[in-house]
């Protein structure tokens, strides 16, 4: 019966230099991982490093409660970010959180009001027709819009990478118009015209109006029609500022001026006719990659019944147009995504948009068109600005309390385990240090930010760290008690301490998993951090302090029980003699251990 | 060596030990007492619930403002057209709070306040919080609070046994009552960062109990075999024996946590730190009360009931009557019997079970315990 054992002892005694080896070579490698991408701080969260937090919630329109799943959430999202860094808000991110909530967060510098009315508001989607369109910028910039077509207008439609066609005339569309776009050079982004010089720009918007491409009822008298114009005239979409504020707070019903990006990543300014279709009218959009025509990855829309009614008008006006007026601008925030052209009525009430698209682009305007179509509205829920002093002195305080923590954990375990708190000390350095340098590498990697609930989680994670250690020595000092030698004590209590640690690691990180799935907000990031520390916690003991405690086992300062090294038999009241003269097998007890050991 | 460890020793030999089991009816008799006041100053006082819970925003000035809290008072009181309160916090800045605004309104207030006590908005700390989020954060809790508790019964069913799981599930419920309890009776304020405190003590508190039914588990695992002791006796030596390990831990577990409280309330005055740390060393203390004196003899009572424990009970008292009728010296062996020092026999076969030990292991009945040691 002891021999088994034994073998189990050799082997698990042989270990501790290979999990110190498994455990050293994990920290080297994780802290150079931590060098190695730069990233040597965690990333603080808006609390700790000052900036604006925005937390939205998702309200869904009425009786459509199943509005809100990860689809259409994942779609506010990308659009939000859009808007926000549309700002030119440097690394401000957009993350949804829980099942409804999404969180923007804007670090300190920015102009955070902005910010705020941009995802406060709902984004707007329109189609548009294009009355006229030119390159904007430092090149483009002062040239007036050429009335001139000729040529150019060639040259636009040999790049051109855009064109919607009737979905049931797909092939009729690609062999009408396919050839140019399929030898288009240019790659087509959201942005599909990919005109290089002047285009036709019609200067007159009222006859524009009068085309009949816009059923503006009155807006376009000129007055506003001159206004519109010089708007034009002097918009420099390469300006940031200027962009944000191209056609703001047009209505839907007026004529309006916007910017948009081309595909060569060009700003190009457009004069757009009122709104023909409301992005409401989408009913849904997606990518697809359409293998019959070859055109690639393409984007299907369906309109609702209104809308189709909608879109066969304009697109019926726009066919008989000269380019660009036979263009119509998808137009989210203001922002011209997409412009493509048509080249007849379509009257399905489906519509597909093609172009040299790459899967991704597809996806991305497929997004924003059925981003109208959202049947959510967001609420501003909670807004929390953090100047970067506070944050500062929150982090510090922080850092202090944690300190003062370990510093006073550290001293009890001195106090109570005197010598044996040497490897409880090491055990938590290394956790402490392993938790940093994971967290630092979390930021880069998922996007983990340190914030104030998440230090307040390490910190209490040393109570729980430290825990796992008082299981075992506990154990090991019982079976000392009992009247075994250091050696086998420590193996004899590592399985059934092993077994506790492992049952109650267990139920803490099952708290920290249900809290980081369920909740949101702050809870959540706490949630982390006590789930990442627990689950170090069993990595330590398992492959730091266990071996570690077998090798000092070894030592003659903790192997003859030294008055200082927590483990004196005397001191913890082991009492073989005591027991070995009680009963008869006793004196089997003798040299069963220096056996096993 | 300090003291604890000698007591730890003695403990562990069952020199000394308290009765937990015994008396417990006592402290279910406290714990009832204190669950009882708990719900009724949380049904007569209520919770304070902070802003976070009402909707409203929290303005934090930057530090040493020259401002009265009264001045300050009547001009976020005039700025909002809704009651104020500010308070002076240890730094000299200055903490406006003001219920009922909604998010739109929170930037107006914020930009008359910040000409009011002529200080750049920008420098004012913000907290605004729509009226529906603190619901949805105790919504969110709830829901996890439930999650949790299902599946911790489920899992602890399995990896001990029902009674177990049922006896902890209580130890929770009566240590989430007492927290909540004394924040209704004291009147601290309720925010998220003392939902994330309870939330936590979620863990901890099974920690501990976890930790003792481990030993309880292993020390009864062979418990039909012997006719030494009852159930309730071993479930008594099983806390006794942990007692060290959960004074310790419930000790470690505490020093982070008042560090985060001196620092919290200390230094910051308020805010996350100090509501996070006082939820917790309110139901940390609760927690390991809880696992000693309520799970534990808990565990005993529903296990006694079972008809196995019943006619091993009998069979104990059986022979205990059966030694004393023997012997002068018998009975008072048999009164002590947890706690004698030859009580290891065939207790320790149980005690020191060969669970842990490899199967391959022989074990049974016929394996003289003693030669273990």
């Amino acid at each position: 019966m002891v021999a088994p054992k034994k073998g189990k002892n050799a082997s698990a005694q042989s270990k501790p230099g290979r999990s110190l080896a498994l455990i050293l070579i994990a920290i080297v490698a994780l802290t150079g991982g931590m060098f190695a991408s730069g990233h040597t701080t965690p990333r603080l969260g808006i609390d700790l490093a000052g900036g604006t937090s925005i937390t939205l919630r998702a309200v869904p329109e009425a009786g459509q409660e199943s509005a809100i799943n990860k689809t259409n959430m994942d779609t506010a999202v990308e659009i939000m970010n859009r808007r926000v860094n549309g700002l030119g808000v440097s690394e401000a991110e957009v993350q949804t959180q829980g099942d409804r909530n999404i969180i923007v967060n804007i670090p300190k510098g920015t102009n955070s009001k902005e910010a705020r009315q941009q995802v406060g508001t709902t984004a707007k989607l329109y189609f548009r027709p294009v009355l006229a369109t030119e390159l904007s910028g430092a090149n483009a910039t002062g040239t007036p819009s050429a009335s001139e077509t000729g040529g150019a207008s060639d040259k636009a439609t040999d790049k051109a990478t855009d064109k919607a066609t009737d979905k049931d005339k797909a092939t009729d569309g690609d062999k009408a118009s396919g050839t140019p776009s399929d030898s288009a050079s240019a790659s087509a982004t959201t942005q599909g015209r990919a005109a290089s010089d002047a285009l036709k720009a019609d200067p007159s918007p009222s006859a524009t109006s009068s085309d009949g491409a816009s059923p503006s009822p009155s807006a376009s008298g000129d007055d506003s029609a001159a206004k519109l114009q010089q708007q034009y005239a002097v918009l420099d979409c390469t300006d940031e500022n200027a962009r944000a504020k191209a056609g703001d707070g047009a209505k839907p019903s007026e004529q309006t001026v916007a910017c948009g990006q081309n595909s060569q990543g060009q700003w190009q300014k457009y004069i757009l006719g009122a709104a023909a279709v409301d992005g409401t009218e989408v009913d849904e959009a997606e990518a697809v990659y359409n293998t019959q025509s070859g055109a690639g990855w393409t984007v299907t829309m369906k309109f609702t019944d209104e809308g189709s009614k909608k879109f066969a008008d304009i697109t019926g006006k726009l066919a008989k147009n000269q380019s660009p007026q036979n263009q119509f601008a998808i137009v989210l925030d203001n922002e011209v995504v997409s412009d493509p052209y048509v080249s007849q009525a379509l009257t399905g009430g489906s519509a597909e948009i093609s172009g040299s698209f790459d899967q991704e682009e597809a996806q991305s305007l497929a997004n924003m068109l059925s981003y109208g179509a959202l049947p959510l509205t967001f609420k501003e829920d909670s807004v929390t600005t953090v100047t970067a002093a506070l944050g500062g002195e929150q982090l510090k305080a922080g850092l202090i309390a944690g300190a003062i923590g370990l510093a006073l954990v550290v001293l009890y375990l001195l106090f109570y385990y005197r010598g044996l708190s040497f490897i409880a000390v090491c055990s938590l350095l290394v956790s402490a240090g392993l938790t940093y340098v994971i967290m630092a590498l979390l930021g880069p990697t998922i996007g983990f930010a340190l914030n104030l609930p998440a230090v307040c989680g390490a910190i209490v994670a040393i109570g729980i760290t430290a825990d796992s250690f008082i299981v075992y020595f506990e154990r090991v000092r019982d079976e000392i008690r009992e009247g075994r030698t250091l050696r086998p004590a420590v193996e004899r209590a590592w399985p059934r301490a092993r077994r506790t640690i492992l049952v109650s690691d267990f139920v803490s990180f099952l708290a920290a998993a249900v809290l980081f799935v369920v909740t949101v907000g702050k809870v959540q990031g706490f949630a982390f951090t006590l789930g990442l520390t627990t689950l170090l916690d069993v990595v330590v003991v398992f492959l730091f302090t266990k071996p570690l405690l077998t090798l000092m086992a070894r030592r003659k300062f903790f192997a003859s029980g030294h008055k200082w090294s927590g483990l004196d038999p005397k001191a913890l009241g082991a009492k073989p003699p005591l027991r070995r003269t009680r009963r008869p097998s006793r004196p089997a007890a003798g040299p069963v251990d220096p056996k096993e050991a | 060596m300090s003291k604890l460890g000698t007591l730890g020793a003695r403990l562990h030999h069952g020199e000394v030990g308290y009765d937990f089991v015994k008396n417990r009816k006592i402290w279910y008799g406290i714990s009832i007492l204190i669950t009882i006041t708990a719900i009724v100053g949380l049904a007569v006082r209520g919770l304070h619930m902070g802003i976070e819970f009402q909707g409203g925003a929290v303005f934090t000035t930057p530090k040493n403002m020259s401002a009265s809290v009264a001045q300050a008072e009547t001009w976020a009181e005039d700025a909002s057209g809704h009651d104020a309160i500010v308070q002076k916090l240890g730094d000299g800045s200055l903490r406006i709070q003001i219920s009922g605004t909604d998010t739109q309104q929170s930037d107006q207030i914020k930009e008359d306040l910040s000409q009011k006590l002529d200080v750049p908005a920008e420098k004012i700390n913000a907290d605004l919080v729509g009226p529906s989020w603190g619901d949805q954060i105790a919504n969110k809790a709830w829901q996890g609070l439930g999650i949790f508790m299902v599946l911790v019964v489920i899992y602890l069913a399995i990896a001990f046994e029902w009674r177990m799981a049922l006896a902890a599930f209580v130890a929770l419920v009566h240590d989430i009552t007492i927290t909540v309890g004394i924040y209704a009776l004291v009147g601290f304020e309720v925010t998220p960062g003392t939902v994330i405190g309870l939330l936590t003590i979620l863990g901890y508190s099974l920690y501990d109990t976890v930790v003792v039914f481990d030993s309880l588990k292993e020390q009864t695992k062979d418990i039909t075999k012997q006719t030494r002791w009852t159930y309730a006796e071993i479930a008594n030596r099983s806390i006794n024996s942990t007692l060290v390990r959960s004074i310790n831990t419930t000790v470690v577990a505490l020093l982070p946590v008042a560090g985060l409280l001196f620092i919290g309330g200390g230094v910051l005055g308020a805010g996350m730190l100090n509501d996070i740390s006082l939820s917790l060393f309110v139901g940390l203390a609760a927690g390991a009360y809880s696992s000693i004196f309520i799970a534990t003899p808990l565990v005993a009572d529903l296990k006694e009931a079972e008809p196995q424990m019943k006619s091993l009970k009998k069979r104990v008292l059986a022979k205990r009557a059966q030694a004393s009728a023997k012997g002068e010296e018998a009975p008072a062996a048999a009164d002590e019997a947890p706690y004698a020092e030859d009580g290891t026999d065939d207790a320790a076969a149980a005690v020191v079970g060969p669970r842990n030990q490899p199967t391959s292991r022989g074990r049974g009945r016929g394996r003289p315990s003693g030669k273990r040691r």
